[in-house]
C-alpha cells in the first residue's frame, strides 16, 4: 500500500512542480494519441458509413474484418509498421521510424477498426428507414450523411472514446515504432513501463495516475459533448 | 370540365430485387389535386411503387413530372425537393418537435421567418402547435405521426406520398387522424399517393384506387368503378365485396339475367349468354333483411333464407346467411334487435338486379 500511496504523493508532486520532463511526456502523449484519434475517427467513419450505405458483394466480409480488427494486438501492428517504416521498407523513405508520427500511424491503425467497428454498428443500429425519410425530406447525400452522423452521435462517441482509449492505453506499439527516446518519443505507457522496470515504482505510479486522470479528462470531454443538447 | 392535368407519369416501371422483378407497373399517371390509394395485402408492392414514383428507389422504365422525364441524378434531387413521403414510422429525429419540422425546410436554404411562419401553420393544423418544444421521442404513437405528418405538409408538397401512415396506430387515434387528415388534404388540395391495405381508409381518402397484387396494378379506376365493379375475383374480395358465388346464365331478356347460384335463381342486370358461367359478387351494404317478403319493393330479388353467423364489426354487424348460398349483409346494432337476428333465425334477404355484380369466370369483367 505503502507504494500506491507514495505514488500518489509523488505524482502531485510532479504535476504540482510542473515538471517539465513529466509535462513533455504528457503533452506528446495527449498529442500523439489525440492526432492518431482524429485520423481513425475521419478513417474510420468513413469505412463505416461507406459500408453502412452500400450494399456491394462480400459486405459479410469486410464487417467481419473490421471487427476482427477491433483486437489487433498492438505488438502485432508495431511490428508491421516498423517494417513498414525500416529504412529499406515500402515507406522507409518517409524517414519517419522512431519519430512521434510513426506512433501517430501505429496508433492509428490500431483506432481505425475500433472506431469504424463500433461506428458500422451505431449505423447500422439506426431505423432501416431512416436514410430514406430523410432524402425524402429533401436532404441532399451530403446532408442525408450529417443527419445520419447527429443521430447517431451518442454511440459514435462512444466509438470515439473507445477509439482514444485504446490508444491512450497501448504501450507495446509504441515502443517498437517510437524507441521511447527521452524528449523525442516517450510517452505516458513508454515512460511507466520503463520506470517500472528500473524499480522506480513511485515514478511508475505517478506516470500512471497522469494517464488515468488525463484519460478521464478527455472521456469526460467527449461525454459531455456526447450528453449535450438532448432535448428534455 | 377540362381535362384533368396529369402531374406525374410512370411508364413500364420495373423493380428489381436479386435480378427477379418484384414491381411492373407498365402505365400510371396522377393527376393534380387527387388522392390516388393504393390498395393490396402486404407484400403486393404498394411501397415499392411508391419509393419508385417518390424518386427514392432505382426503377427501370419512365418517370415524367410535369411532362419532364426524371433521368439525370440532379433532376431526381430537384423533383425530392418538390414532393415527400410519410412513412408507416414516424421516423422522427432525436430532437424537439420543432426542429423535426425545421429540417426540410433548412436543407432548403429557407430564411428563418419563412422556417418559422410553415412551422407554426403546420403545426397548427395538426393541432401539435402545444408541443413544439417537447423532445420527439416524448410524443405518443398518434403525436409521433401527427409530427411527422406536419413535417411533411411543412414543405408544401406538390406530391405527398403516404405510405401506410396510419397502421401502427390504435383504432381511436387512426381514425382521428384519418379525419384531420382528410380534411388537411381537401384544404390544401395537396395530389397524394396513399398506400394501405385498409379499404375503409382508401374510401375515406382517395378519388382513384388502384388494386395491387404480386406487383402488378390489377385494377384502376374511380373509387366507385373499383368499389362497385370490380374485374376479378381478388379485386372483388379485396374491395369488400363480400359475397362471390359461382352461377351460371339460365335465361337473357333484354339485359335482364337469371342465373342458377346455388340452389336459388337470382335476377342481375347484364349481356350475357345462357349457359355462360359466372362469379356473382354483391356487396353487404347493398343487401336488406326483413322478417317477411316485401311486394312493395323495388328489389328483385327477395331470397328467404336462415341466419348462420353474426360477427360484430364495430359499428355494424356482418349477417351471414344461407340463402341456398352463402350471402353478407351488414346490419346496424338497433336492426339486429328489432329484428332479434340470432342464428338459426329465418329472415328474408333483399337486393336489387342492379346490385348484382358478374365476373365472367376466367373472364373479362360484364358490367351488369
Amino acid at each position: 500500500m505503502d507504494l500506491i500511496w507514495e505514488g500518489l504523493r509523488k505524482a502531485l508532486e510532479l504535476l504540482l512542480t510542473l515538471d517539465p520532463e513529466v509535462l513533455r511526456i504528457t503533452l506528446l502523449s495527449l498529442k500523439v494519441s489525440g492526432l492518431a484519434t482524429l485520423l481513425s475517427v475521419i478513417l474510420g467513419l468513413g469505412l463505416a458509413l461507406g459500408v453502412a450505405l452500400n450494399e456491394f458483394p462480400g459486405k459479410r466480409l469486410v464487417i467481419a474484418l473490421l471487427n476482427t480488427g477491433m483486437g489487433l494486438p498492438p505488438v502485432v501492428v508495431g511490428l508491421f509498421v516498423t517494417v513498414l517504416l525500416w529504412r529499406n521498407g515500402p515507406l522507409g523513405f518517409l524517414g519517419i521510424l522512431y519519430t512521434p508520427a510513426a506512433i501517430i500511424l501505429a496508433q492509428a491503425v490500431i483506432a481505425t477498426p475500433i472506431v469504424a467497428g463500433l461506428g458500422l454498428a451505431a449505423f447500422q443500429h439506426l431505423p432501416p428507414g431512416l436514410r430514406l425519410q430523410i432524402l425524402s425530406l429533401g436532404a441532399t447525400r451530403t446532408q442525408m450523411v450529417w443527419m445520419l452522423l447527429r443521430e447517431a452521435r451518442l454511440p459514435l462517441l462512444a466509438a470515439v472514446m473507445a477509439g482514444f482509449g485504446g490508444v491512450i492505453s497501448e504501450v507495446g506499439a509504441s515502443i517498437m515504432v517510437g524507441g521511447n527516446l527521452k524528449g523525442s518519443t516517450r510517452v505516458l505507457t513508454t515512460a511507466t513501463v520503463m520506470e517500472t522496470s528500473r524499480g522506480n515504482f513511485d515514478v511508475a505510479f505517478a506516470l500512471s495516475f497522469i494517464l488515468l486522470l488525463l484519460t478521464f479528462g478527455v472521456n469526460a470531454l467527449l461525454t459531455h459533448l456526447q450528453q449535450r443538447e438532448r432535448p428534455r | 370540365m377540362s381535362a384533368p392535368e396529369t402531374l406525374l407519369e410512370a411508364k413500364n416501371l420495373v423493380v428489381r430485387r436479386g435480378g427477379v422483378p418484384v414491381l411492373q407497373v407498365t402505365d400510371l399517371a396522377l393527376h393534380r389535386g387527387e388522392v390516388l390509394a393504393l390498395i393490396g395485402p402486404n407484400g403486393a408492392g404498394k411501397t415499392s411503387l411508391m419509393l419508385a414514383l417518390a424518386a427514392l428507389l432505382e426503377a427501370d422504365g419512365s418517370l415524367s413530372f410535369e411532362g419532364e422525364a426524371l433521368k439525370a441524378p440532379a433532376m431526381r434531387q430537384a423533383y425530392r425537393r418538390r414532393v415527400t413521403m410519410v412513412f408507416q414510422e414516424p421516423h422522427l429525429f432525436d430532437t424537439t418537435v420543432h426542429e423535426n419540422l425545421a429540417a426540410g425546410l433548412r436543407w432548403r436554404g429557407l430564411p428563418s421567418r419563412v422556417r418559422d411562419e410553415r412551422i407554426q401553420t403546420s403545426a397548427a393544423r395538426f393541432g401539435i402547435s402545444h408541443l413544439l418544444d417537447r423532445s420527439a421521442r416524448r410524443l405518443s404513437g398518434g403525436e409521433a405521426q401527427r409530427t411527422a405528418l406536419a413535417r411533411a405538409f411543412a414543405l408544401n408538397p406538390e406530391i405527398l406520398f403516404l405510405d401506410e401512415p396510419f397502421s401502427a396506430l390504435d383504432p381511436p387515434t387512426r381514425a382521428g387522424l384519418l379525419e384531420d387528415l382528410g380534411r388537411i388534404l381537401s384544404e390544401t388540395r395537396t395530389t397524394a399517393v396513399f398506400a394501405t391495405h385498409d379499404q375503409g381508409e382508401a374510401t375515406r381518402l382517395a378519388h382513384r384506387l388502384a388494386v395491387m397484387s404480386a406487383g402488378r396494378i390489377v385494377q384502376e379506376g374511380s373509387l366507385a368503378q373499383v368499389m362497385n365493379h370490380p374485374e376479378d375475383p381478388f379485386v372483388a374480395a379485396y374491395v369488400g365485396m363480400e359475397t362471390l358465388a359461382q352461377g351460371r346464365v339460365r335465361a337473357a331478356v333484354d339485359g335482364l339475367l337469371t342465373l342458377d347460384v346455388g340452389s336459388r335463381a337470382i335476377w342481375a342486370l347484364g349481356d350475357a349468354a345462357p349457359g355462360q358461367a359466372v362469379l356473382v359478387g354483391i356487396r353487404p351494404e347493398h343487401v336488406t333483411l326483413s322478417l317477411q317478403t316485401d311486394n312493395t319493393s323495388s328489389a328483385r330479388n327477395q331470397l328467404p333464407g336462415t341466419v348462420t353467423k353474426i360477427i360484430p364489426c364495430g359499428p355494424f354487424h356482418r349477417i351471414e346467411l344461407d340463402c341456398g348460398f352463402e350471402l353478407s349483409a351488414w346490419v346496424t346494432p338497433q336492426s339486429l334487435s328489432e329484428l332479434a337476428l340470432e342464428p338459426g333465425r329465418p329472415v328474408v334477404a333483399a337486393f336489387k338486379a342492379t346490385a348484382v355484380h358478374l365476373i365472367r369466370t376466367g373472364g373479362a369483367d360484364t358490367e351488369l
